[in-house]
This record gives structure tokens, sequence and C-alpha cells, in this order.
């Protein structure tokens, strides 16, 4: 099976190891995850100044690109692209007027209503793939690994583009113990790691995710796993600034759940790449025994 | 705190401007402060965003710009999830913030961002923070 993909500026450049890891386990399990051709930058945020419509063309143009590749599918990996181009799929499909405006301002470009579903990476492997399959295709079962899911704010608001309702949130949580591996789920998983708070006011930033690592350590998780990359920064290297303002926290390694996708179907370190996660990342698997294993 | 309110400190065009910039109807907020009770920021605020819906009510616009709520807002939605009243509180901050960024004011100066910290970033974070804090 192929299907459209859309990695998105970070997954190319600082994600690297969010992005190879997951590509390699999607053809592993028969799926080839194909690079929309010509994509640009989603915009990162979705804008929500009811009369900015300049900052829709981004997204719009990248499900153009799908349309033109024939395709009515795009899954895409990185949460704050899926947030943002899934908001303006919606906003293309429900409201005319503004429809109408983007399309006529885009004369070059070919009419675009809507017509393409977006769909989170997380999402795609329960409905399209399903527990079932990536069970039988485990190498290296993950077991002793006791993870706490951290869906941020992206996935799951607003409700409309929610990749299942927020109250009764087992996405992650199936994926992880299809893996293996222990889930600790842990009151701050839907918590705000600060986003870009962390570049405008990064004290803000650094008490936001000194609070998401504090409730993770207490419910007793060996790490945090995440589909962010702004979320794996904050929580991740960032955290070298937590830990020196609050002596009471200890290290917690973060991973996406690409790598671990990766790592339990036996695609080994070198696909995972662990050293670009910060924080004992390798020192965790390695003490798990599963990179001795492949 | 007692703030005066009367027409003299009513500023309307104000109203009008969050109201059109928005698409939200803040005026039936009621008060419940649920949004102020969830919001992951609150503790750095100097006013709760409950109140930032009642002094926009009442066009209180000084109170309101001069406030750093809406800066340290991180777009978290967790208060619009939860509004009992349906408000996108994220989009009324959207309004207030978009007020000062339209006269071309930078919460965010990018040419003060030093080169370390531009190579240390992913992309997504100088992205939807220049889209969030520059004019």
């Amino acid at each position: 099976m192929k299907i459209s993909y859309y990695p998105g500026c970070t997954l190319k450049t600082k994600a690297k190891n969010m992005d190879h890891p997951g590509i390699a386990a999607l053809k592993a399990l028969g799926v080839e995850l194909v690079e929309l051709p010509r994509w640009n930058c989603c915009g990162a945020v979705f804008s929500l100044a009811d009369d900015d419509l300049l900052h829709l063309l981004a997204p719009v143009r990248d499900l153009i690109r799908v349309v033109e590749q024939g395709d009515n599918k795009l899954v895409v990996a990185c949460s704050m692209c899926y947030n943002t181009l899934a908001r303006a799929n919606l906003l293309m499909q429900e409201n005319s007027e503004k429809r109408h405006t983007i399309n006529t301002f885009m004369e070059e470009e070919r009419d675009y209503n809507g017509e393409v579903e977006v769909v989170h990476l997380l999402s795609f492997l329960r409905d399209e793939i399903g527990w079932e399959k990536i069970r039988e295709s485990i190498k290296v079962p993950l077991k002793g690994l006791k993870i706490a899911p951290y869906y941020g704010c992206t996935l799951l608001r607003p409700q409309s583009v929610a990749i299942e309702p927020p109250e009764k949130r087992t996405l992650f949580k199936d994926l992880l113990e299809t893996l293996g591996a222990t889930v600790v789920d842990f009151p701050a998983s839907n918590d705000c790691c600060s986003s870009y708070q962390i570049l405008s006011n990064p004290d803000v930033g650094i008490e936001a995710v000194s609070k998401i690592l504090e409730s993770a350590e207490s419910w007793g998780a060996d790490a945090i796993v995440t589909s962010c990359p702004l979320c794996e920064y904050n929580l991740g290297k960032r955290q070298e600034d937590a830990l020196k303002k609050h002596d009471t926290l200890k290290e917690l390694p973060t991973f996406y759940f690409t790598q671990l996708l990766a790592l339990a179907l036996g695609l080994g370190a070198e696909v995972c790449k662990f050293e670009l996660n910060y924080n004992g990342a390798t020192r965790l698997m390695e003490s798990k025994n599963f990179l001795t294993v492949v | 705190m007692t703030i005066e309110i009367s027409d003299k400190t009513y500023d309307e065009e104000f109203v009008k401007k969050v109201e059109d910039i928005s698409g939200e109807n803040f005026h039936k907020c009621m008060q419940c402060g649920t949004c102020s009770g969830g919001c992951p920021m609150i503790e750095h605020m100097d006013i709760p965003p409950r109140r930032i819906m009642i002094l926009t009510h009442f066009g209180l616009k000084d109170e309101v710009i001069c406030s750093k709520t809406a800066w340290i807002c991180a777009t978290c939605n967790a208060c619009s999830v939860r509004c009992p009243r349906g408000i996108e509180l994220t989009k009324v901050m959207e309004a207030i913030r978009q007020l000062t960024l339209r006269k071309n004011i930078n919460y965010v100066e990018p040419s003060a961002i030093s080169e370390e910290t531009i190579a240390d970033l992913p992309q997504i974070a100088l992205v939807s923070c220049f889209r969030k804090h520059t004019s």
C-alpha cells in the first residue's frame, strides 16, 4: 500500500529521529509513505483570527498537492502539522464563503473543496494497519519499559480534529501495549508543554515542562513518548533547564512513538537514531537490553 | 481592585474589533472561571482569562491590551474545550494580540534572537512563535 505523507519542516531537519523510524516502520508493516511532492511549510499553527485568510493558503496548497497526486488521504506524523492541516481542511469543507475567497485568490491552483482526508500517523496505525498486524510483527517486545504517553495539546484539541475523544483516550495506550511496554497513564498527559513560549517566555516554558516531568516521574515512568517535535524539544532538550531549577526532578528520556515502533519491529538503533534524542535515551534502551537483542 | 465602569470607560471600537477579529461572542461568558481553573499558564498571568473576558465585555481596552495574559497564553485550547458557554477563548486572545501586532509592534523581535538559539530550536518553534508574536 502507498500513501501520501507530509513530513513538515522539522521532521526533515531537527526531528529526523521521528521521520526516519516512522518511514522504516511503516515499510516493515507493508506501507510505503510517499513524500508529498512540492510540499511547503503548513505554518505550524492554525490561523485563529477570523479575518486572516492569508495564512490558510499554505496548508491549503499542501492539500491541493495531494489531489494533484490523485490521492484522497494525507498521513501526517507531526502533531502541530496535523492540527494545522486538519483544521484548514475542515474550514475548506465547512465555510463556503471563505472557501470561495481562497480558491479565487489562488488563481493558479485548482479549486479545493476539502476532498482530502488528513490523518495522523497514530490513527493510521490503528485504523489502516491494526494492532493485531503490528503485534504479529513485533521482534523486540518492549517488556519492562514503563512509558508515559504524552499527547500534548494538538492531538486532542480542538475536538473537531481530535484523533480520539479526549475523555477516553486509548490510542497511545493501545499502541504502547501492542509494543509490549507498560503504560503509565499520568495526569499531565494532555497538559501544555508551553509550545512556542519556550522562545518568547522561556521561564514560563521551563515551569510548564517541570510540572509535566514531575507528574510522569511521580507515576513511575521510565520515559515519555510523544508525537510532536516541539513537545520533544521542550520536554527533552530543555529538560536540562528544568533539572537545574528543580533538584527534585530526575532525568527522564523522551522518545517519539515512531522510534518505539521501529525498535519493537526489530529495526535497530541505526534506524531509531536515539543519538538525536536527549537525556539518556540510548542508555535507557541499552539498560533494558532492547539494543543488544537485534 | 475596584474598576470604574461607565460610558466614559467603554471603548466601543475596541469591543467591535475584538468581536470582528475573534469571530467569537465573548459577551455570553457567565464568569464561571472554568477557563482560569484549567489554564496551565495561569500562575504567570497578571489577569486571569475569566477576568479578561469581562474586561473585554465592558470595553476596558487599556486593562486588556496592557495585560501580559494574551502573550503568556500558549493557545493550548484547554480553556476553549472546557468553556460551558462554548466560547473559543483562544480566538479572543488571538484578537487581543492582533490589536497590538497590527500596529507593527512585535512582542518577540526576531533580529534579537541569538544565532545559537536559532540553531538550537526546532523549526516549528520559530515558525509558531513568529506567527503568534510578530506582526
